[in-house]
């Protein structure tokens, strides 16, 4: 890891920016996974680096996330995790064993250490601690086949120059010394499969642990182990799961957030997201910030709603999804598409054929392909539903009619 | 997402009303569909919670669960889904036709099939759940020594279950439909696919798209081409936000989660203190509990309803008749099985199931993108602008014939277009002879020009030394080529399972599979 | 091609099956491992590449002809021989008067793989099955006596060797008594698991010969219900087959005789980390030149750098456009214009003496057929006939002197899966016996930055190294030494 220490500076600054009567929101591993999960876009970066409780924020711009546990699954979740860990733990061995194919000797024993303290910084203390212990005990030549699980266990690691601290289900340590952490999660395991996107989001969770536990010294593991119920029972079963990628993501992600220098400073002096402020000043001083919105965001951040509502009035084509970009090139709006489309942008005339062609005003012009393809597929929809005796499509402006406003002045970038 | 649909999700977008995707119906309606709208326990699997379901939309059967954890109350559950399901399912078995095979013998087929409508993707999976959840269970008559025998019913309709989401996988299969995709397909909306899974926001840009009519949305006429500031371009997203966000006093939804998943809120606020009185044995809280569950399912039993009746409303495409003929040989071989007395459907395909199951998709897919194009002038467009197919009008015809003992005719047809196709010369070229509707091929015989293509005809003349009457166009016909077969075939030729290659792991173990390891506390 | 030319010497008879550097997929430390430049010469760096070579390739036949494993699957990375190994061990397998069946992926491949057997052996009988379309195969097969051509497998029976499509050969019905002794199964890593199955039936014991770096088979339909199966039919051939014989014999071929030493570290790093290859030729034994000098230009600037380095990158202003990007499309036919107007000559270990470069021998890659299609326009206006421009799908297996990308990622707003495929960027930077020029528009290391990962993780399915993010960066960073910006 390579975290640059970071000027007292910046962490004066992103309390301003938070208002300074709020402590940081601690960041969890969630959190830091889902960095990773729209990179590009500066406005997370910022709120969730300087530790801005994104939720009351939203509430606070009048657009609530609408994210919530039902207390049916936080129940079942917890029965599920307890009854994991039950047995002292040495069946939550057998199934790392089994799932990594381990064929060392059978276990003499599994060490339990007990790590309760008061306060996160307490609780890590006690985790360092475990962890050397345990690595005593690998070293000793008559230490035997003993493994050791730290249930709950406290990591610390650096983000952004403050120490971020992290609670893993459980941390098993082999008597080779080797981590694996250990996810206990409620989806099930059905016949050998799980979902997809499920196991993607704890896998990328897991790499924020791996990453914690290596800043720890010691030997960890490439993968994952996750328990899960089996099949429709609550009978814990497991399976590997290859973090190295995820662990390279989520790496170059952490790395990018001592970036948050140059997003804080470009915001202007006296701005504040302190959620007590009214809600057109958060709602300006949010707008600062550039964001990266696509609808991907609404399933991940709380701040989604709100920044959907700014990308819509602002007619931004990523409202429909991050594909669509792909085939329109530089054309950024919805005017700027249809302008394109009806043949009232820069290039629409370039394509030969059209009959209602109203040429190009700048004929000379490289032709943009995508303002081509645009017109023959607004010429080839009218032609199409004008056969099966659907009017022509609402917007299309009528021959003669001024193009909508915003086509003039190009629209896109 | 292609350009055209794109176009449309823009056009949608600035006018603020679903905007067609296709002119014609894509997807075989059953006059009286089954709709199933499940409700399942956060945080469990396959632990259903409750369910509307019935072929009339006045009258759905409520069917609730009033302490999900308790396996006795879900067995009464599944019962009485298969009650309801069951006849349903099984309806069709009896009225058959005789067919001729391409084998010679004649074969038997049912003369319609059952269908099932779900309100979303997320109800299809929990169909496939529940099916798999049911088929390997053991009544009291099959085996009397299991410690939780399931109702009797309860393992067929899991079989059913299973062959329905089987069959769901299966590229323009009718046979288990949800409304999202039903309507996704023939409309575009303002907003992502993400949010068209949403079955609420999904409508609220569709009857936006009829809000012509003043005060039907607000009362917010359209002002022009000028978009979504607060004009009339807003509407679609603005109903949908309002499906998606708007709370009621105590802060429930007012349009609830079109399932399986419920509402985290509905959850904590209404269900759980009602199912505590429950536990409790309060009085009247296995009522309470329905009550609340009907609230939730009502709203999107009504909305798959009201999506069957807008896609009702299309008329439906020429080959959509044909597509469902295979959705009746697929009820029909399942039947076919069941009667046989074959053991449910195994956990995971073997090598070869797999591979044949992959080879048909594939085939269907095909043929679907191929028919619904050939049934619908908006998609084609869409595979004319791809560079996949060109219309255009006949500018000269040539007579030309093959060189052989015995000549056939080859005419050369040469078309102006102003597509641009993906042509060179030999690319293979089809289109559908005016008339009986069967295919004609030829190959792209030269570009001669911009915009021209000449096309060397090479079947549906007839067998005879001049073409069959009608079988070329002349000069002024318009005429649409594919570059896609329209009947694909194809596919390899499989060994069977039995025969399954070393490479493969060698023929899969016999036997049926085992059930489900029973503890005391399982789930299902 | 060479790698079988150099006849072994005494001291390198059996080798060790296994690649010696035991560095076999999964068992590295990491993407971030992957070996450095220094170790990208791979096992054996000191000795002749021409001696490891031809100890592989003993090695290989060695296994074939031993029987004692019913499959032996090679690795062959670029250029590596892989044809010339397909044609001696077909000819070593027929002398053993077994009946041996060859399967490739295209027609083409079958063509080409017959019009090598029947020049290597003219007297060996070879059979080449085909469609009953129109045009089933190429009619220069018609001028060799020994090759008989059939839409019939019964009319080609007898014969020592049968060679045809894995589609054509999964129609062939199995007789009763196993007719093929042995298979060999050509770019078994472009056929589909489901594609094996079909014709495993055909053969007793098999060679399985591909390159594990190039594209990856795909459905246009969801396969996700089969993934972690073994048996998954979308997976590929070789995956399928090892994952139910861990135990058979792999090997891989260690040089690659197309790439030149300026290549084959960088291609070797980005896509094959854990199994690393050299070039067959050292620093300076491949020369590129050009007769008549450049014109101050960008274009020619890069073209100076390709010739000088082997690499160019032709660095466009950043923008978002469509994927016929018509300045792109522009550069590209210019530099393409420019390399043959500029009298380009080319040496190396075949011809010393410098040549010609030929209108032929340059390929230009793409990685969509529209922008391959915008691109034959833009050379067809500039009057240049003759060079090759296709997609990364349909160069895969083919050679040229010198190679013109249009970056898969160029002017893109995001990155897609297809974008970020490793086997696309892999091929289009390895056809090249020369050099290989690059043209991109600026910003595709930002857009590789604010690539979303959010991949889904699918229980069972072994992850695949390199991942396409990382390949990207590891292309683009030694790119960046060789960039020629264009205003």
């Amino acid at each position: 890891m390579n975290h640059r220490t970071p000027a007292a500076g910046l962490r004066r600054r992103l309390a301003e920016l938070r208002g300074p009567a709020h402590p940081p929101r601690p960041l969890d591993a969630r959190a830091l996974a889902a960095l990773a999960a729209n990179p590009g876009c500066r406005r997370r970066a910022l709120l969730d680096g300087a530790g801005v409780d994104k939720a009351a924020l939203a509430r606070a711009l009048g657009a609530p996330a609408p994210f919530g546990q039902s207390q049916f699954a936080f129940a079942r979740g917890h029965a599920f995790e307890a009854r994991v860990h039950a047995d002292g733990c040495a069946a939550l061995v057998g199934l790392l064993r089994a799932a990594t194919g381990d064929t060392g000797p059978e276990p003499t024993g599994v060490e339990v250490p007990d790590l309760t303290a008061d306060g996160p910084a307490g609780r890590a203390a006690r985790t360092r601690l475990a962890l050397a212990e345990a690595d005593d005990r690998a070293a000793r030549p008559d230490g035997g086949a003993v493994w050791t699980v730290l249930v709950h266990p406290m990591l610390a690691l650096p983000v952004a120059g403050s120490p971020v601290h992290l609670e893993p289900d459980a941390v098993a340590v082999a008597p080779d010394g080797t981590r694996t952490v250990v996810e206990v999660k409620s989806f099930p395991i059905l016949d050998g499969t799980a979902d997809p996107a499920k196991v993607g989001g704890a896998a990328r969770q897991a790499a924020v642990y791996a990453l914690a536990l290596e800043e720890s010294g010691g030997p960890v593991a490439d993968a994952l182990l996750l328990v899960c119920p089996k099949d429709f029972s609550n009978l814990p079963t497991a399976a590997a799961v290859d973090l190295r990628r995820q662990r390279a993501a989520v790496r170059r992600q952490l790395a990018r957030l001592t970036g948050l220098a140059d997003i804080a400073a470009a915001v202007p002096e006296g701005v504040t997201f302190d959620v007590e402020r009214p809600g057109a000043e958060l709602a300006a001083a949010v707008a600062d910030v550039p964001a990266a919105y696509a609808p991907e965001c609404l399933a991940t951040c709380e701040l989604a709603f709100h920044c959907r509502e700014r990308a819509r009035s602002g007619g931004e084509v990523t409202v429909l999804g991050r594909a669509v970009r792909g085939e329109l090139g530089a054309l950024r709006t919805v005017d700027a598409v249809l302008a394109a489309a009806h043949g009232t942008a820069p290039g629409a005339g370039a394509e030969g054929g059209g009959p209602e062609d109203t040429g190009a005003e700048d004929a000379g012009a490289v032709p943009d392909p995508a303002v081509a393809a645009l017109r023959r597929a607004a010429r080839l929809r009218a032609e199409a539903l004008a056969q099966a005796g659907h009017a022509a499509p609402a917007p299309t402006p009528a021959p003669g009619a001024p193009p909508p406003r915003a086509a003039r002045d190009g629209g896109g970038r | 997402m292609t350009l055209l649909a794109t176009l449309a999700r823009v056009e949608a977008a600035a006018s603020g009303r679903a905007q067609p995707l296709a002119t014609v119906r894509h997807r075989h309606l059953a006059e009286h569909p089954m709709v199933f709208v499940p409700l399942t326990t956060a945080g469990e699997a396959g632990a259903p919670l409750g369910a509307l379901v019935g072929t009339d939309p006045a009258a759905p059967t409520l069917l609730t669960v009033p302490q999900p954890r308790d396996r006795d109350l879900r067995f009464r559950f599944l019962a009485e889904l298969a009650d309801v399901l069951l006849p349903h399912l099984e309806s069709a078995q009896d009225a058959v036709e005789t067919v001729p095979r391409r084998s010679g013998e004649a074969a038997e087929r049912c003369v319609d099939a059952p269908q099932l409508v779900v309100p979303n993707a997320g109800g299809v999976a929990f169909v496939r759940l529940l099916g798999r959840s049911m088929r390997f269970r053991r009544t009291a008559e099959e085996d009397p020594d299991a410690p939780h025998p399931a109702p009797a019913r309860v393992p067929l309709l899991g079989r059913w279950l299973t062959h329905y989401g089987e069959r769901a996988r299966v590229p323009g299969s009718a046979l288990l439909l949800s409304a999202t995709e039903l309507l996704t397909r023939h409309w575009a909306t303002g907003q992502s696919p993400l949010e068209d899974q949403h079955l609420g926001a999904l409508l609220a840009w569709l009857r936006a798209a009829e809000a012509d009519v003043p005060g039907r949305d607000g009362g917010d006429g359209r002002d022009g081409g000028d978009g979504r500031d607060g004009g009339g371009g807003a509407a679609g997203a603005r109903a949908a936000l309002r499906a998606e966000t708007e709370r009621d006093a105590e802060g429930l939804l007012r349009t609830p989660p079109a399932g399986p998943a419920t509402d985290p809120a509905f959850d904590n606020q209404r269900l759980a203190p009602a199912v505590a009185r429950y536990d409790a044995g309060v009085f009247g809280a296995e009522a309470e509990i329905r009550t609340l569950l009907a609230t939730q399912l009502r709203p999107t039993w009504d909305a798959v309803w009201e999506a069957l009746e807008r896609v009702r409303a299309l008329p439906p495409g020429e080959r959509v008749a044909a597509r469902w003929e295979g959705d009746r040989w697929s009820y029909t071989a399942h039947r076919d099985r069941l009667r046989a007395g074959e053991p449910p459907q195994p956990r995971r395909d073997d090598a070869v199931t797999a591979a044949r199951k992959l080879a048909a998709r594939e085939r269907d897919q095909a043929r679907l993108s191929a028919q619904e194009a050939l049934d619908d002038p908006l998609v084609l467009a869409g595979r004319r602008l791809a560079g996949e197919a060109f219309a255009g009008e006949v500018t000269a015809v040539e007579e030309a014939y093959s060189t052989g003992r015995r000549p056939m005719p080859r005419p050369l047809v040469t078309v102006r277009t102003g597509d641009e196709p993906q042509l060179a010369v030999g690319t293979k070229v089809y289109r559908v002879l005016p008339g009986d509707g069967r295919t004609q091929g030829g190959e792209c015989a030269a570009l001669p020009g911009p915009g021209l293509v000449t096309v060397r005809l090479t079947g549906g003349m007839g067998r005879g030394a001049q073409p069959a009457a009608g079988s070329v166009p002349v000069a002024g016909d318009t005429v649409c080529w594919t570059l896609f077969e329209h009947q694909p075939r194809g596919g390899p030729d499989l060994p069977d399972p039995e025969d399954t290659p070393w490479t493969h792991g060698g023929p899969p173990a016999g036997g049926p599979e085992e059930p489900d390891r029973a503890t005391g506390e399982d789930l299902l | 091609m060479t790698a079988t030319d150099h006849r072994p010497g005494p001291d390198h008879a059996a080798r060790a099956t296994q690649p010696a550097d035991g560095t076999g997929p999964g068992t590295g430390t990491g993407p971030g491992a992957a070996a450095g430049p220094g170790a990208a010469a791979g096992p054996g760096a000191a000795a002749d590449p021409g001696a490891a070579a031809a100890a592989a390739t003993d090695a290989i036949l060695a296994d074939t002809l031993s029987h004692t494993a019913r499959g032996v699957v090679v690795d062959s990375p670029p250029g590596a021989g892989k044809s010339t190994l397909v044609v001696r061990a077909a000819r070593e397998i027929a002398a053993t008067g077994r009946p041996l069946m060859i399967v490739a992926q295209t027609n083409a491949q079958v063509d080409d793989l017959v019009e090598r057997l029947a020049t290597a052996e003219p007297e060996l009988g070879v059979g080449r099955l085909h469609s009953s379309d129109a045009h089933p195969y190429d009619p220069a097969l018609d001028r060799h006596a020994q090759v008989r051509t059939s839409a019939k497998a019964a009319d080609l029976a007898g014969l020592p060797v049968v060679v045809s499509t894995a589609a054509k050969w999964a129609h062939v019905r199995p007789p009763d008594d196993v007719p093929w002794q042995h298979a060999i199964v050509d770019e078994a890593y472009q056929m589909r698991s489901d594609a094996l199955l079909a014709v495993a039936r055909l053969f007793q014991r098999a060679l399985f010969v591909g390159d594990p770096g190039q594209l990856d088979p795909f459905s246009q339909v969801g396969t996700d219900q089969w993934a972690g199966l073994s048996h998954d039919p979308s997976a590929s051939a070789v995956t399928a087959l090892l994952a139910h014989h861990p135990d058979l014999p792999q090997h891989r071929l260690p040089v690659s005789w197309r790439l030149p030493a300026s290549a084959a570290p960088l291609v070797s790093r980005a896509f094959y980390p854990y199994t690393p290859f050299r070039s067959g030729t050292g620093p300076g034994e491949r020369r590129l030149a050009f007769g008549a000098g450049a014109d101050g230009s960008a274009v020619d600037g890069v073209l100076d750098e390709a010739a000088r380095s082997g690499w160019g990158l032709l660095e466009l202003p950043a923008a978002h456009t469509p994927r016929t990007d018509p300045q792109a499309v522009a550069a590209v036919a210019r530099v393409v214009g420019r390399l043959l107007a500029r009298e380009a000559v080319t040496a190396d270990e075949r011809t010393p003496r410098p040549v010609p470069l030929t209108a032929d021998r340059v390929a230009v890659g793409t990685a969509h057929r529209d922008q391959a299609a915008a691109v034959r326009a833009a050379l067809t206006a500039l009057g240049v006939t003759g060079v090759t421009v296709d997609t990364a799908n349909r160069l895969q297996g083919r050679e040229y002197d010198v190679t013109v990308v249009l970056h898969p990622l160029s002017g893109r707003p995001d990155a897609t899966a297809f974008h970020l495929e490793t086997g696309r960027l892999c091929v289009l930077t390895s056809r090249h016996r020369h050099a290989c020029v690059v043209v991109c528009r600026a910003g595709v290391p930002e857009l590789l930055d604010d690539h979303p990962s959010a991949e889904p993780v699918t229980l069972g399915v072994p992850v695949r190294f390199p991942d396409g993010w990382a390949a990207q960066q590891t292309v683009l960073a030694e790119l960046g030494a060789h960039r020629v910006t264009q205003a």
